[in-house]
């Protein structure tokens, strides 16, 4: 009968799967990522050997994160200066393009970001932040510097510059967009940097974006560990010129590392108490890290 | 060549009024204190006059009176008020010039065509500069209402007593901030002739307040809890020890230290005009300036044509009575100084640099020191990297441009640069790889009020002059 058999055929589909052995109930073992550092470009272990435990929100261990090391620091320092020539001397239009290239990587990494527990959103506005440094690029300069009327026959101009190498104690919350809101600024203007961060999972998922997005090695660093153990040395170090701690939540360590800074006249911006890392940052992130040089020029025939 | 002989032409000193004895200015008026002491004329010892010292209670009275005009006066009055209260004094200045002039020859030993050519008008002119910007902030790209900080802690140095002085003031000033301002130790007269014309241009008590005194002073300003900027120029050492105190603290800090820097001679450059130039980068107010060109970098090529003209322009050079109007180095600032660039000199000489100072009288009394070059000097040299802040030239040679680039920058400081060649391409590319402030091509020690003056690394941070010398009194 045609409608039994028409009724009957998905049955007998089930029962021709049905008859096919079953496989063992399995599921795939994920490879799991480890978590090094970043310095010059490399993803290396710490040279102390020291890592330490990483867990989700509800506890899970997640990895063993490297934990670095004071000769750690002093590595990034080396390849923090060694990129600072080429980086700094590069056009303000190749830096804008590198960091647009930057918030490319970024948005297709998205998923990775939110199942590391990052919000959507502030994956979107992390993104979002590094394009708008990166259209800063090549216009900061006119902002900030320009032509001086002096009262004399005399070319004189003015114009910003970066100010080095810049050690930076990332913010624990937000987690991305404070990282990026703290690294963006001091590398569209020039800058070459060393990170500290405590949260290893999205900052050297961070790293990884930036690996891959034409950043010569050496622009910026991360040191996954302690600022308390870390940040003194780089504090005091004297090839570091200015160090950001804007997002140390530990008062007493940020006075501190304002002291050790102090030794070699370092740049210094202060923990921002109740600072809104979701708006308009304005100026400030990067004029922080920037120095003026003024050139002047007899005029004559 | 020697120098032509001249008569004497000494400037008259008797339009400089000196009292046999100087109060604080706090709240617009001077008040006596109970440590004074002798300030002298360094070129002959001879006491011009005594100044109080400010302990920790007059500078608390200073802060606290500066405070009240601030919030009470200064803060609230409309720009364009405060404005024109800066243009006054900016005329009161040129008005008072020539005694300002002798008055800061006397007291620092500078000669005077130095403190009538320069340090009087850079003075006058900066106030009249920032006095514009007092009703234009929302302009300065601060944001749309940028605020005053408040009361401003100002310490000084001795090179530039008046200069310095406007340097800080007018900004802060015009920002709507009141100040509480230390001259330097040995250099407080032409400062307390400032108050009094402070007091001319009616300007509101409180709103400027002058204490004299030495270290401890300019401590008890720094660490006061109420004063909210803190700027000093003056040496890399106490530059450190007061970023190391404000550290932790609200107070915004400028600072602008000291300087090592390089004068690079190229071989293509006008050897007439750098020999001028190098001249005035360090024989300038007797090398006393940190922005001099105390390391020449000459092309191997052209040293020796260079090093003979350099000497033989040296023997020209006048040294003597800073009041005289022929001369062109006046006396070394203080006692403590001059031992100070003798010790070093001393060591150049221990080290095995030569030695060269064309022959020249000096007088017996008061602080003198030649002007001096070494050659031969290697960039492990202590005079090669130490701030010698006197008339003392260290110099040395290059290959290539990327050598004199890696020498000029090998030092912990930044504020100042020169370049002398005629290719304009090599100019802006050599500007643009020195880490320094203040790069001048084909010239060197230019101010103006406009233009942005600071240093790089360890030169200390912020600029003074220009737009950009408002940042540091505004709230951002």
């Amino acid at each position: 009968m045609p409608s039994k058999k028409k009724d009957s055929a998905p049955k007998s589909a089930e029962a021709a799967a049905a008859a096919v052995p079953e496989e063992p109930q399995r599921t795939r073992l994920a490879v799991r990522k480890t978590y090094k550092l970043y310095v010059g470009g490399a993803f290396p272990r710490s040279e102390s050997g020291r890592t330490y435990v990483v867990a989700d929100s509800k506890g899970n261990f997640v990895a063993n994160a490297a934990q670095a090391s004071r000769k750690d620091a002093r590595d990034a320092v080396l390849a923090a200066r060694a990129a600072f020539g080429k980086w700094s001397g590069a056009t303000a239009y190749n830096r804008g393009q590198v960091v647009y290239r930057v918030a490319e990587m970024l948005e297709s990494r998205r998923d990775e970001f939110v199942s590391l527990e990052v919000p959507a959103a502030e994956v979107d506005a992390a993104v979002d932040r590094l394009v708008w440094y990166a259209g800063w690029t090549d216009k900061i300069a006119q902002v900030l510097g320009g032509a001086n009327p002096v009262a004399g026959p005399y070319f004189n101009l003015s114009s910003p510059e970066p100010s080095g190498i810049v050690a930076i104690v990332a913010p624990r919350k937000p987690t991305l967009l404070g990282l990026v809101s703290v690294i963006a600024p001091v590398i569209a203007t020039g800058n070459t940097c060393i990170v500290i961060s405590d949260a290893p999972r999205v900052a050297i998922t961070l790293a990884e974006v930036l690996a891959t997005s034409d950043l010569p090695g050496g622009v910026v660093n991360i040191l996954t560990g302690s600022a308390a153990e870390i940040g003194p040395w780089l504090a005091s170090h004297a090839d570091v010129n200015g160090v950001d701690l804007t997002g140390l939540a530990d008062a007493k360590l940020a006075v501190t590392l304002e002291q050790a800074a102090a030794e070699t006249l370092k740049r210094v911006r202060r923990p921002a108490a109740a600072l809104d890392w979701s708006g308009d940052p304005g100026l400030v992130p990067m004029t922080a890290f920037l120095e003026t040089k003024t050139v002047w020029h007899p005029k004559g025939l | 060549m020697s120098a032509f002989e001249y008569a004497p032409a000494p400037e008259s000193r008797s339009i400089v009024n000196l009292q046999s004895s100087y109060g604080l200015f706090i709240d617009g008026e001077f008040v006596d204190g109970d440590d004074r002491r002798k300030t002298i004329s360094p070129a002959t010892e001879e006491v011009l006059a005594e100044v109080t010292w400010a302990g920790t209670a007059d500078v608390d009275r200073a802060v606290k009176a500066a405070r009240r005009a601030y919030t009470k006066v200064w803060g609230p009055m409309p720009g364009a008020e405060r404005a024109k209260y800066l243009f006054r004094i900016a005329r009161i200045i040129a008005e008072r010039s020539r005694e300002l002039a002798v008055l800061e020859s006397l007291n620092n030993g500078k000669p005077i065509k130095e403190s009538r050519d320069v340090d009087v008008p850079l003075a006058s002119a900066h106030f009249f500069y920032y006095a514009g910007w007092a009703d234009k902030l929302p302009y300065a790209g601060f944001g749309a209402d940028p605020r005053p900080l408040g009361v401003a802690g100002q310490v000084i140095p001795w090179n530039f007593p008046l200069l310095m002085l406007a340097w800080k003031i007018a900004p802060a000033l015009a920002a709507g901030n009141t100040v509480v301002l230390k001259p330097a130790e040995t250099t407080p007269l032409t400062a307390l002739l400032f108050a009094e014309i402070c007091q001319q241009a009616d300007l509101p008590p409180g709103v400027v307040n002058i204490v004299t005194g030495a270290g401890e002073t300019g401590a008890a300003i720094v660490n006061h809890p109420d004063v909210d900027k803190v700027a000093f120029t003056g040496s890399t050492e106490v530059g450190r020890i007061i970023a190391r105190a404000v550290a932790g603290t609200s107070k915004k800090v400028t600072l602008e230290l000291g300087g090592k820097a390089a004068n690079i001679v190229f071989e293509d450059a006008a050897i007439d005009q750098a020999v001028e130039g190098i001249v005035n980068g360090i024989f300038f107010n007797q090398g006393h300036v940190c922005c001099a060109g105390s390391r020449l970098l000459v092309q191997e090529s052209v040293a020796d044509q260079l090093l003979e003209s350099l000497k033989r322009r040296m023997a020209t050079l006048r040294v003597g009575d800073p009041l005289d109007k022929n001369t062109d180095i006046g006396a070394i600032n203080s006692a403590e100084q001059l031992s100070r660039i003798k010790t070093l000199a001393d060591v150049g000489e221990g080290e095995g640099a030569d030695r060269w100072s064309p022959p020249c009288q000096l007088p017996d009394r008061g602080f003198w020191f030649a002007p001096t070059i070494f050659t031969g000097v290697s960039q492990a040299h202590r005079i090669a990297r130490e701030e010698i802040f006197g008339p003392v030239l260290s110099v040395l040679t290059f290959r290539t441009p990327a050598e004199a680039v890696e020498k000029a920058n090998n030092t912990p400081y930044g504020l100042s640069a020169g370049i002398w060649t005629e290719k304009g391409s090599r100019i802006l590319a050599i500007a643009d790889q020195l880490r320094a402030g203040v790069v001048w091509a084909n010239t060197f020690n230019k101010f103006d009020p406009t233009s942005p003056f600071g240093g790089y690394k360890e030169s200390g941070y912020g600029r003074e002059g220009g737009r950009h010398g408002l940042e540091a009194y505004l709230a951002q």
